[in-house]
C-alpha cells in the first residue's frame, strides 16, 4: 500500500498526487513511468513520473481524468492509500550533452515534458518550452516551465491565453527565426506528436517522442504496447517509452489506442454514476 | 496383488458443453474410493521406472502404496519429501511424457494415473488443513542470513520454501501485484484454481517467507543493490515472459494479441468477470497460433468468453503438438477446431485496422529437423483465408532482458538465457538462477526442480562463506 502524501487539482480534469514509494523515488529519472492500481482488483494503468523527492521517498504523478480508473484515482485524498505502485519502468530520457533543445508539451503531456525540461536544464542545455492547451482553464505548470526555460511559448487553441494557435505554429516560428536545436522533444497527444515530427522532418531536426500506449505489466511481458518504429516491432515499456519520432508509425499507434474504446466508454459512465460525475 | 484393470480410473469432470462456458475447474478430482482403486493398479515395482521419469524424483510407488492403504496423510508426507507444490504439479505436469510414460502398466494398457493420485493426496491434505485438522508446520529455527529471490513463479517458490525450511530469512520479489508468476497470470482458473496457488503461497508465508510485490528486479532494485541491502545470495527465477511474434504482416492490427496479454487480462486481471475494470476483447471467431499448453489455454479461454468458433492453427501434425495430452483432449471435447499442418502468412485488417481474417498456407512434413521432429514444408499455392476477428499468438516466449542488462558480469546465452552450472550457480558469485530464465520456456516441474537444486547450492555457498 502506498500513501498519498499530497493532492492538488491542477485544473478541473488534471490532478497531481504525491505518493510515498521510497524505492521508486530513489531510482526514477525523467521519462520513466510507473504502473499503479488505485484499489484492490482494479486495472493497472501506466503514468509517467512527473517528479520525485528522494529524501521524502515521494513520487509525483499527474493524470487526466479519462476513464473509470482515473476517476477512482482522483477520488483519493491525502492520507488515503494506492493499492499497488510499481516502477520506475521504461528507459529514462536522454538529457545529457545537448546545447539547445526545444521541449514541446501538449495538454496533460506537459506534466511529463516538465521533468524532461528540468533535467535538460540541470544538465546544461538551454531549453525552449512550447506548451499548448485547449483553453485558459486547462493550463497547468506554467510557472514551473518558465523557471527552467529561456524561452517559453504558451499556445491555446482558442486564444483565451497566450497566443492563439498550435504548438507547431510556435515551433515553426522559432525554427524559422533561426533558432538551432540539437533536438526537439515532443510529449502530448499522438496527433500533436505526429505533426511536430512532420514539421521537424522538414528541417531535419532530430525529434524524440514519448509514447504511452495500452499496456498491462510494463516489463515486456504482454506485448500490448507494441508499436511499429522504423518498420520494426518495438515494445514501448522496455524499448521506450522514448522513440525517434521520425520513425514511429503514428497512424497505427492512434488506431491501436482505440481497441477498447467501447468498453472504456461504458466503464466511464459506470464510474461517473458511482462517483457522482466529474 | 495389483488390480489389473487396463484403464485408468476415469477423472470426474464437468461436462464439455457446460464447462466450455464457465471458468470453473474442469477436472473435479478423485474421491477416496476412486483414488484407492487407482492406487491398487500400481505394481509397486522393485525398480520403479516412473521415479526416473520425474524431474524431482518423487517416490511415486511409495506415496501410491500409502493411498492404496488409505494412509492419505502418509502419502502427502512422502510426496513432500521431494516436491514443494504437489497440488499444482498434480494438475499441470505433462505426466504422459514423464512419470506415466515410464510406468510398466503403460506398456500393455494405460499407465497408473500418477498425476491424478498426486493431486488427490495434495487436495486431501489441503482440505484437512482448512478444517484445522493439520498441525501447522513448526516454524524453522532462523539462522539470520538473508536470501533474495527474484520472481515468484514455480522456481522462486520452490527455492524460497526449501531455504526457509533451512532457517534462512527469505524475501521473494515479484514485479506484478500478485505473487505466483505464470501460475497466476498464465495458467487459467479452469486448469489451476488460483485459490490453490494462494494456499501454497500462504504456506510459505507461514514458514516466514516475505513477499515484496510491485518490485521489478533490474528496475526498482538491481541485483547489486540487493547485496548492498544485506542479502548474501540472490536467486533469479524470473522465467521466460517475453512473448514472441511471427514477424508477418498485420501483427499490429487491433485484435491480435500475444497469448501472454490475452491470458494475463483474463487470469491475473480477472477481465472475464462481470464488472472487472480491466477490459478484454470478446471475439467471435478466433485463431490461436501455436500448439503448446499456452495455445490450448488461450483457445479455451476465448471459448469461455463466448466465441462461436475457436481454432488452433499449428504448422505440424497432431503427433507433434507439444501440449499435454489431456489439454488437447479437453480442448477437442469442448469444440476447439484443430487446423493442423497450417501456417499463417499474414493477418488481414479492415479500414479501422481491426482483424478480419488470417491468410494461411498448408504444410506437409518433410525430413526430420534439429529437434528430431519432421520439418514442416509449405505446400506451394495452397493459400487460403480464415475469417476471424481475433488472432492470438502462442508461439513461445523468451527470457526477460531486465536483469541480464542490469547485472554486470552475468554471463548469458545469445538467446537471452542465463548461463549456470549444474547447481544453478551463475558467473557471478552469490547469484544463482533456475527455471525458464535459464532453460527457456519449459514446465512448472522443471522450474520447481531447478529452484530446489539452487536452494541446496545457496545453502552450501552461504555456509562456506567466510
Amino acid at each position: 500500500m502506498y500513501k498519498v502524501l499530497k493532492r492538488r487539482e491542477l485544473n478541473p480534469t488534471v490532478t497531481l498526487l504525491e505518493v510515498e514509494a521510497p524505492r521508486v523515488a530513489a531510482k526514477a529519472k525523467a521519462g520513466q513511468f510507473v504502473i499503479l492500481i488505485p484499489d484492490e482488483g482494479g486495472e493497472r494503468i501506466p503514468l509517467t513520473v512527473a517528479g520525485c523527492d528522494k529524501e521524502a521517498g515521494a513520487v509525483t504523478v499527474i493524470f487526466q481524468i479519462v476513464g473509470a480508473t482515473t476517476i477512482r484515482l482522483n477520488a483519493k485524498r491525502e492520507g488515503d492509500f494506492i493499492h499497488d505502485f510499481v516502477g520506475p519502468l521504461g528507459r529514462p530520457t536522454e538529457v545529457e550533452g545537448f546545447k539547445k533543445v526545444a521541449v514541446v508539451g501538449g495538454g496533460v503531456g506537459c506534466a511529463i515534458a516538465l521533468p524532461v525540461a528540468r533535467a535538460l536544464s540541470e544538465n546544461g542545455a538551454e531549453v525552449h518550452s512550447i506548451v499548448g492547451f485547449r483553453n485558459r482553464d486547462l493550463v497547468i505548470l506554467e510557472d514551473e516551465f518558465k523557471s527552467v526555460s529561456s524561452v517559453m511559448k504558451m499556445m491555446t487553441d482558442d486564444g483565451s491565453y497566450g497566443e492563439k494557435g498550435l504548438v507547431t505554429d510556435a515551433l515553426r516560428a522559432l525554427i524559422e527565426s533561426g533558432e538551432q536545436y540539437d533536438e526537439v522533444i515532443a510529449i502530448g497527444p499522438l496527433v500533436m506528436m505526429k505533426f511536430v515530427c512532420r514539421l521537424t522532418a522538414e528541417f531535419g531536426i532530430k525529434t524524440v517522442v514519448s509514447m504511452n500506449p495500452i499496456m498491462i505489466d510494463g516489463t515486456g511481458m504482454c506485448g500490448g504496447c507494441r508499436l511499429c518504429v522504423g518498420g520494426k516491432m518495438k515494445f514501448a515499456c522496455v524499448d521506450g517509452p522514448d522513440f525517434d519520432g521520425h520513425e514511429v508509425d503514428f497512424d497505427e499507434a492512434i488506431k491501436r489506442g482505440s481497441v477498447y474504446r467501447d468498453v472504456e466508454g461504458r466503464a466511464r459512465e459506470e464510474a461517473c454514476r458511482l462517483f457522482g460525475g466529474m | 496383488m495389483a488390480d489389473m484393470r487396463p484403464d485408468k480410473t476415469k477423472m470426474p469432470s464437468q461436462e464439455p458443453a457446460v464447462r466450455a462456458r464457465n471458468f470453473d475447474e474442469v477436472a473435479l478430482g478423485y474421491t477416496a474410493e476412486m483414488a484407492q482403486g487407482e492406487a491398487a493398479r500400481c505394481l509397486n515395482c522393485k525398480n520403479p521406472a516412473c521415479v526416473s521419469g520425474c524431474p524431482v524424483q518423487v517416490n511415486i510407488p511409495g506415496f501410491i502404496k500409502k493411498i492404496a492403504d488409505g494412509d492419505f496423510d502418509g502419502a502427502y508426507a512422502v510426496i513432500s519429501e521431494s516436491s514443494s507444490l504437489p497440488a499444482i504439479c498434480g494438475r499441470v505436469c505433462p505426466q504422459e511424457s514423464q512419470c506415466e510414460a515410464k510406468c510398466v502398466r503403460g506398456i500393455k494398457a494405460e499407465p497408473v494415473g500418477i498425476g491424478r493420485l498426486e493431486r488427490f493426496a495434495a487436495d486431501r491434505h489441503s482440505a484437512k488443513k482448512k478444517e484445522g485438522a493439520v498441525a501447522p508446520a513448526a516454524s524453522p529455527e532462523k539462522n539470520g542470513r538473508k536470501v533474495a529471490i527474484a520472481g515468484s513463479g514455480p522456481a522462486g517458490l520452490a527455492c524460497a520454501g526449501d531455504l526457509a525450511k533451512l532457517g534462512y530469512d527469505v524475501t521473494v520479489f515479484e514485479a506484478l501485484h500478485t505473487p505466483g508468476g505464470v501460475l497466476v497470470y498464465g495458467i487459467p482458473e479452469f486448469r489451476l484454481p488460483k485459490a490453490i496457488v494462494a494456499e501454497e503461497i500462504d504456506g510459505l508465508r507461514d514458514l516466514g517467507v516475505k513477499f515484496e510485490c510491485n518490485t521489478v528486479i533490474g528496475r526498482t532494485v538491481s541485483v547489486d543493490e540487493l547485496f548492498d541491502e544485506g542479502f548474501e545470495a540472490v536467486f533469479i527465477g524470473t522465467g521466460a515472459g517475453l512473448p514472441r511474434f511471427m514477424n508477418i504482416p498485420g501483427e499490429n492490427l487491433n485484435g491480435v494479441f500475444s497469448a501472454n496479454e490475452f491470458l494475463t487480462r483474463i487470469n491475473l486481471m480477472k477481465a472475464y468477470r462481470e464488472g472487472a475494470d480491466t477490459p478484454v476483447m470478446k471475439p467471435k471467431r478466433v485463431a490461436v497460433v501455436g500448439g503448446g499448453n499456452v495455445a490450448m489455454d488461450a483457445a479455451r479461454c476465448a471459448l469461455r468468453l463466448g466465441a462461436d468458433e475457436v481454432s488452433i492453427v499449428y504448422r505440424r501434425s497432431e503427433a507433434e503438438l507439444p501440449a499435454r495430452a489431456e489439454e488437447v483432449e479437453h480442448a477437442k471435447e469442448e469444440g476447439i477446431v484443430f487446423r493442423l499442418l497450417t501456417n499463417p502468412v499474414r493477418i488481414i485488417g479492415d479500414d479501422n485496422l481491426f482483424v478480419k481474417g488470417i491468410e494461411c498456407v498448408r504444410m506437409e512434413l518433410g525430413e526430420p529437423d534439429a529437434s528430431g521432429r519432421r520439418r514442416p514444408v509449405t505446400v506451394e499455392g495452397s493459400e487460403f483465408t480464415i475469417d476471424v476477428d481475433c488472432v492470438i499468438m502462442a508461439i513461445g516466449t523468451s527470457p526477460n532482458p531486465l536483469i541480464r542488462t542490469t547485472t554486470p558480469g552475468l554471463d548469458c546465452e545469445s538467446w537471452g538465457g542465463i548461463r549456470t552450472g549444474e547447481e544453478g550457480a551463475t558467473s557471478r558469485p552469490g547469484v544463482f538462477a533456475g527455471g525458464d530464465a535459464v532453460t527457456g520456456a519449459a514446465t512448472v516441474i522443471l522450474a520447481m526442480g531447478a529452484g530446489k537444486t539452487a536452494a541446496a547450492a545457496i545453502d552450501e555457498y552461504i555456509k562456506n562463506k567466510k
